[in-house]
């Protein structure tokens, strides 16, 4: 007992202190966005006053709509791409190493590069740059994500009831809507949300690709530019519910993910 | 399968299609960049040149890769002695929980990388918490200035990139074979030498793949730098930054982006041959 008990104290420590590391800053962010003085240097009650605050700014409202609306045309395209992707990729006899690496490439290549890849060859184009720009940047990290959550599953999708389908008469197109897609649509909604979570949290590739003026600025790049010059009060309330809906999504997309595994 | 060989094709197409037109046209486009000149009002002339590669060797410049080079490879180290150690844990808890563990490990890598920043901006600041703290414990001199210096620079990488190292180290420690510690426990060896001698040296992938990732993103960051060193350091990626968006000196800027990504490729095939190794000798030592 007293054996068993002195080797588990060391990982529960470790554990405590790098959580700690981890969830301290966040939860202090949190609990001053509630903070009525709006100072870091004391606490002078509870109020949601600075949530009030950001109704009445149009800005941030603005922004948010914009994040939005990029949000939900990238992670629709994506889902779409990403998925078929996934299927392509999963179904070929032969695996090819040039398309693993296509498919790997948006998940590590640093932002900064992709940034002004697409910040030259849009202006190349000679192309307007507003949030259509920021749509078609987002869907090629996006899309990557997509394909490599759909992917995971397909490596334990079993084949054979695609077969059984098909010789019992179904059509390809019957066989995909009623067999492969009822089984593949949980990672696909797990896809699509770490897609919508990612497009909503990116902000240096939407800094380059957003074109010039306030039109079509975006959450992270409002956020950015508040903070740049030190600590309002508005954007701890911000930062709070933007950590809140990704979190949410987050735990949603886990929770389906792991449902699947259970059989 | 009954499909039948195209359609794999057809599927892939236009995922495909989205990724070589809006990455690859454009990663290609931008690297042609490099080798011209730089047009009197910004722009491009297309008159052939190296000279922009030259200028990234210029002293000037080069000590700017070096240096954060540096910044990178010190949060680097950080990140890995921070995250195996709680890795280890992970993979020590109860099977149930470990995957609640890891999930609530790698959460705050999802969410809002400017506002995980921010929140270092609250805690260092002057009047920050940390000063207060400091004050309430009885401090009494000046108020110590942690923000905009480079030990903040590298907290806020290492924080930021945490999460992930913790999730590649796990994921080797959970596929190791617990007999092959019993066995060397058994043969007498001691805890420290059982970890030195056979864990770390099978868990090494999972750290270079976690470090390769930390110092590749460390090095080409620009928002950390810009917020927590207060523009006072530069690194690779500000002044990519500023060739594009103040310098408008495009093709400088598409140099040093071809030397980041050569940088990252060097890294990332030292890294596919580090597990390659690791794979091959544990064949090696299955078939004996």
């Amino acid at each position: 007992m007293n054996a068993t008990l002195s080797s588990k104290l060391p990982g529960r420590i470790v554990l405590l202190l790098v959580f700690g590391f981890l969830y301290l800053p966040i939860a202090v962010l949190v609990l001053l966005s509630f903070n009525d003085s709006g100072l870091p240097t004391s606490w002078s009650g509870f109020s949601t006053r600075w949530y009030g605050a950001l109704l009445s700014n149009t800005d941030i409202l603005r922004a948010a709509g914009n994040t939005f609306i990029v949000a939900v045309f990238a992670t629709v395209i994506s889902t779409v791409l990403g998925t078929l992707l996934a299927l392509g990729m999963e179904t070929r006899r032969r695996k090819s190493s040039g398309l693993e690496a296509l498919a790997f490439a948006p998940m590590v290549i640093p932002d900064i590069v992709l940034a002004v890849a697409l910040l030259t060859f849009f202006s190349r184009l000679g192309l307007t740059m507003g949030l259509h720009t920021i749509v078609i940047s987002h869907v090629i990290f996006d899309l990557a994500f997509v394909c490599s959550v759909v992917r995971a599953r397909l490596k334990h999708f079993d084949f054979s009831i695609v077969e059984a389908s098909r010789d019992l008469g179904a059509s390809g197109w019957t066989t995909f809507w009623r067999v492969t897609f009822p089984v593949l649509l949980p990672s696909i909604v797990a896809g699509a949300l770490l897609a919508f979570t990612l497009s909503v949290d990116e902000f240096i590739i939407a800094f380059f690709t957003a074109g010039a003026g306030r039109s079509s600025i975006t959450l992270p790049m409002q956020i950015y530019s508040m903070i740049r010059f030190g600590i309002t009060p508005e954007v701890n309330a911000l930062a709070t519910i933007v950590m809140g809906v990704s979190a949410t999504a987050l735990l949603i997309s886990q929770w389906l993910n792991r449902q699947q595994q259970v059989p | 399968m009954s499909f039948n060989a195209t359609r794999p094709t057809l599927l892939a197409a236009p995922g495909v299609a989205w990724l070589v037109a809006f990455m690859v046209v454009p990663c290609l486009l931008v690297l042609s960049y490099a080798f011209f000149e730089r047009g009197v009002w910004g722009g491009v002339e297309y008159t052939f040149t190296l000279e922009n590669f030259a200028r990234v060797a210029d002293p000037l410049y080069a000590k700017i890769f070096l240096n954060s080079a540096r910044i990178a490879l010190t949060a680097t180290v950080a990140a890995i002695l921070i995250a195996y150690p709680a890795a280890y844990a992970i993979s020590r808890a109860p099977r149930m929980s470990q995957p609640i563990l890891l999930f609530f490990a790698v959460l705050p890598f999802w969410s809002n990388y400017l506002i995980r920043t921010y929140a270092w901006i609250v805690l260092l600041n002057r009047e920050g918490l940390t000063n207060n703290l400091l004050r309430s414990l009885g401090y009494t001199g000046e108020p110590l200035s942690m923000l905009y210096t480079e030990s903040a620079v590298i907290t806020g990488l290492v924080y930021n990139y945490l999460p992930f190292v913790i999730l590649a180290i796990y994921s080797t420690l959970s596929r190791l074979n617990p007999e092959l510690m019993e066995a060397s426990r058994d043969l007498g060896a001691g805890p420290v030498r059982t970890f030195l001698r056979v864990t770390l040296p099978l868990t090494l992938p999972g750290v270079a793949a976690g470090g390769v990732f930390v110092f590749v993103l460390s090095i080409g960051n620009f928002v950390t730098p810009a917020l927590l060193g207060g523009g006072r350091f530069q690194m690779v990626g500000n002044l990519v930054y500023d060739q594009f968006l103040t310098a408008n000196d495009w093709p400088f800027g598409a140099a040093l982006g071809a030397a980041l990504i050569l940088t990252m490729i060097v890294l990332l095939l030292l890294q596919a041959r580090a597990t390659a190794h690791a794979s091959g000798e544990r064949k090696g030592e299955a078939a004996q």
